[in-house]
């Protein structure tokens, strides 16, 4: 074994906890039962909340990706003079439930264009969960970097690029989402880059304080002292280490941008209103709440289970992985 | 660090006003107006200029405390601003007191009574909080207050401000100060638009308490968030205090419990949900963009909205740097107010 000469300062003999001995053996036996992600996989899900998450979640990726069959109907179809019998917003119908036969069957009833409601919920997982993840891995992937650099080169150019957070972060992030796109145009492309963009320096800063809380240690300096690149340093020895926050952050992190483009969406700044898009769906039908509460409810219901599965597997992941929190 | 960032954002806003497309001559006096009136409207609002020149002479502008006159409306912005602003501090002030005042105990009650079903449902509703949009969640009040509770003493009004024929005189009317003008008279009409407030000085209890009901459902739906926020950063921040050694000590010098918890947890607890509190205005300033929308309510972000919607850069400059500078005077605060709670590090 190649780390023997590279004492980790944690095993060091101490006389103050001969307890970690006997347990200094653990690591390895672990690593050959199945290696590190086997181990975190296994912590992680031992935390309620993650398994929750996880569930809700796996649930959501399963109605995304199969949405063109579990979906009954057409999710941009207008049944008027199609489907027999069809009514505006009509109430959720479902035969196995007691409603009469002659009535049209939708599991969540019809909206103001006479579209099944249930089936645009369904497709509306796709944009939701493609932009979530697609906006937060590019402000990980950009905003790491920022940090990254900030943090590893220091001096003016860490002041001048925290600076550039720091102005970020003085916005509203919804205001200013709203600013950009209404700047760069209103489509759903420019409110995925708006959203990402505002996300940004959160990841700066997590990646940032993990390399400034490395960049000195022991083992950095002896791998530069053996001859390693800057680059490699920052890349295979720093940021390793910051990647459980990003983890936790971006997880969290994408619940919030679900939130942000519902809202957008809401508002009416992504472009194309009839898009099968769970907070178009909201703004729409908004002044019908009164006649047609399904119309509101099943949208936002969906909203808020997706945002709760990503708030529970990031609570849980923070559990499980921040060192921390293991008391 | 507060000054360069200041001029940044000042220059952001600048240039995102400027990057919006659509003419904003045009959007303001309708798709047919002439070029000729059109070149009128760009040389009369200096929108010839070059862009630097333009900032400039808008910094300068600025330092005298102007914050220019709205294209659209015709008004200066200061002024739209004494009439909408009111309305937003009303609601971010009542949604961040209802989230600090019922989000702090719950927080504190979850932590000294941990995993118990007052801490499990606590942290359930909390989960559950931070997980609803805002407008979801003000449409859903709206239709469970205003129509399944209609008829019911329980029922509250779903929109606008105060319930028709209802009016809370002005302070300048009440106090007799009519011939005020200048900036004392705006300082008093802006005091007078914060209904509730200027309703409880002046006696008049009626109007106040329709504002204040007009505002409930708005501010619980921007508050929830926060609230859910709050409580769990105070959960968990008392959870970690309680196990430090200074409150062996206090239970080994035999103070009780409550004592232990409140005096001496409690108060040490106290630094991150302070530090949170201050994030969170600046989250329910986003907030109030959906609120008053849902809500109806003229406030400073609806009218934001409808500025950038309809080009009225002046009015997006204003708003935009007012929202952000407040921002910053809040995080300051926040740095100051822990000296107050922790001498520690008081400023040197």
């Amino acid at each position: 074994m190649n780390e023997l000469p590279l004492p980790a300062p944690s095993t060091g003999p101490s006389p103050v906890r001969p307890s970690t001995q006997p347990s200094a053996g653990g690591p390895v036996a672990t690593s050959r039962r199945g290696g590190l992600w086997r181990d975190t996989a296994g912590q992680v899900l031992r935390q309620r909340s993650a398994r929750m998450g996880l569930a809700i979640l796996g649930l959501l990726v399963f109605v995304a990706v199969f949405a063109p069959v579990i979906a009954t109907h057409d999710p941009d179809g207008r049944l008027l003079g199609v489907e027999q019998g069809v009514k505006q917003r009509a109430a959720p119908c479902i035969h196995l439930l007691g409603c009469p036969e002659d009535q049209p069957q939708h599991l969540l009833g019809t909206d103001g264009n006479f579209r099944d409601v249930f089936s645009r919920v369904v497709f509306g997982a796709r944009t939701s969960l493609v932009i979530g993840f697609a906006a937060i891995g590019f402000a990980i992937i950009v905003g790491t970097t920022i940090g990254a650099l900030a943090g590893y080169i220091g001096g003016g150019l860490d002041n001048v690029l925290m600076r550039l957070m720091d102005i970020v972060l003085a916005f509203p992030a919804l205001l200013l989402a709203i600013a950009i796109v209404t700047a760069v145009g209103a489509s759903l492309a420019n409110a995925l880059f708006a959203i990402a963009l505002v996300s940004v320096p959160i990841y700066a800063r997590i990646a940032r304080a993990s390399v400034l809380s490395t960049k000195e240690s022991d083992y950095v300096t002896a791998s530069r002292a053996l001859g390693e690149s800057g680059f490699g340093i920052l890349t295979r020895r720093i940021m390793p280490n910051s990647i459980t926050p990003l983890v936790v952050q971006g997880t969290l992190g994408i619940g919030g941008a679900v939130l942000e483009i519902a809202a957008l969406a809401f508002v009416g700044v992504t472009g194309d209103l009839n898009r099968p898009e769970w907070g178009s769906m909201i703004g729409l039908e908004r002044n019908q709440l009164f006649n047609a509460p399904h119309v509101i409810l099943a949208p936002g219901i969906a909203i808020i289970l997706t945002v709760l599965g990503f708030n529970l597997l990031g609570d849980g992941l923070r559990d499980a992985l921040d060192p921390r929190l293991n008391r | 660090m507060t000054i360069p960032v200041l001029i940044g954002i000042t220059f952001l806003v600048f240039a995102l006003a400027r990057l919006i497309p659509g003419d904003p001559c045009r959007a303001v006096l309708g798709e047919r107006a002439t070029d000729a009136l059109c070149n009128d409207f760009i040389i009369r609002y200096g929108l010839d200029q070059p862009i630097p020149v333009q900032f400039v002479s808008y910094l300068q502008q600025l330092a005298s405390g102007d914050l220019g006159t709205s294209i659209k409306h015709s008004r200066p912005v200061t002024t739209l601003l004494i009439e909408r602003l009111p309305t937003t501090i009303e609601l971010t002030l009542l949604a961040m007191l209802f989230a600090t005042f019922l989000g702090v105990p719950l927080g504190l009650l979850s932590a000294y009574r941990r995993n118990s079903a007052a801490d499990v449902g606590t942290m359930m509703f909390a989960n559950l909080g931070v997980s609803v949009p805002v407008f979801v969640l003000g449409l859903i009040l709206a239709f469970v207050f205003a129509i399944v509770l209609k008829d019911t003493p329980f029922a509250l009004p779903p929109s606008g401000r105060l319930s028709s024929g209802v009016s809370v005189v002005p302070l300048a009317v009440v106090w007799g100060l009519e011939d005020w003008t200048g900036p004392p008279r705006a300082l008093l009409d802006f005091v007078s638009g914060i209904y509730i407030f200027s309703g409880l000085i002046t006696g008049q209890w009626g109007p106040a308490a329709d504002a204040f009901r007009h505002m409930i459902l708005p501010a619980v739906a921007l508050g929830t968030i926060p609230l859910a926020i709050v409580a769990r950063i105070t959960r968990s921040s008392l959870l970690e205090v309680l196990g430090l050694d200074f409150i062996r000590t206090a239970r080994a010098k035999g103070l009780g419990e409550r004592g232990v918890v409140i005096r001496h947890g409690a108060r040490n607890a106290m630094m991150p949900v302070v530090t949170i509190i201050g994030l969170q205005l600046g989250l329910l300033l986003s907030g109030a963009v959906l609120t008053e929308t849902v809500f109806n309510l003229a406030g400073v972000g609806r009218s934001l909205f409808e500025a950038i919607s309809g080009r009225d850069y002046v009015v997006i400059q204003g708003f935009t740097l007012l929202i952000a500078f407040g921002y910053v005077m809040i995080n300051l605060v926040v740095d100051i107010s822990y000296g107050l709670l922790d001498p520690r590090i008081r400023l040197q």
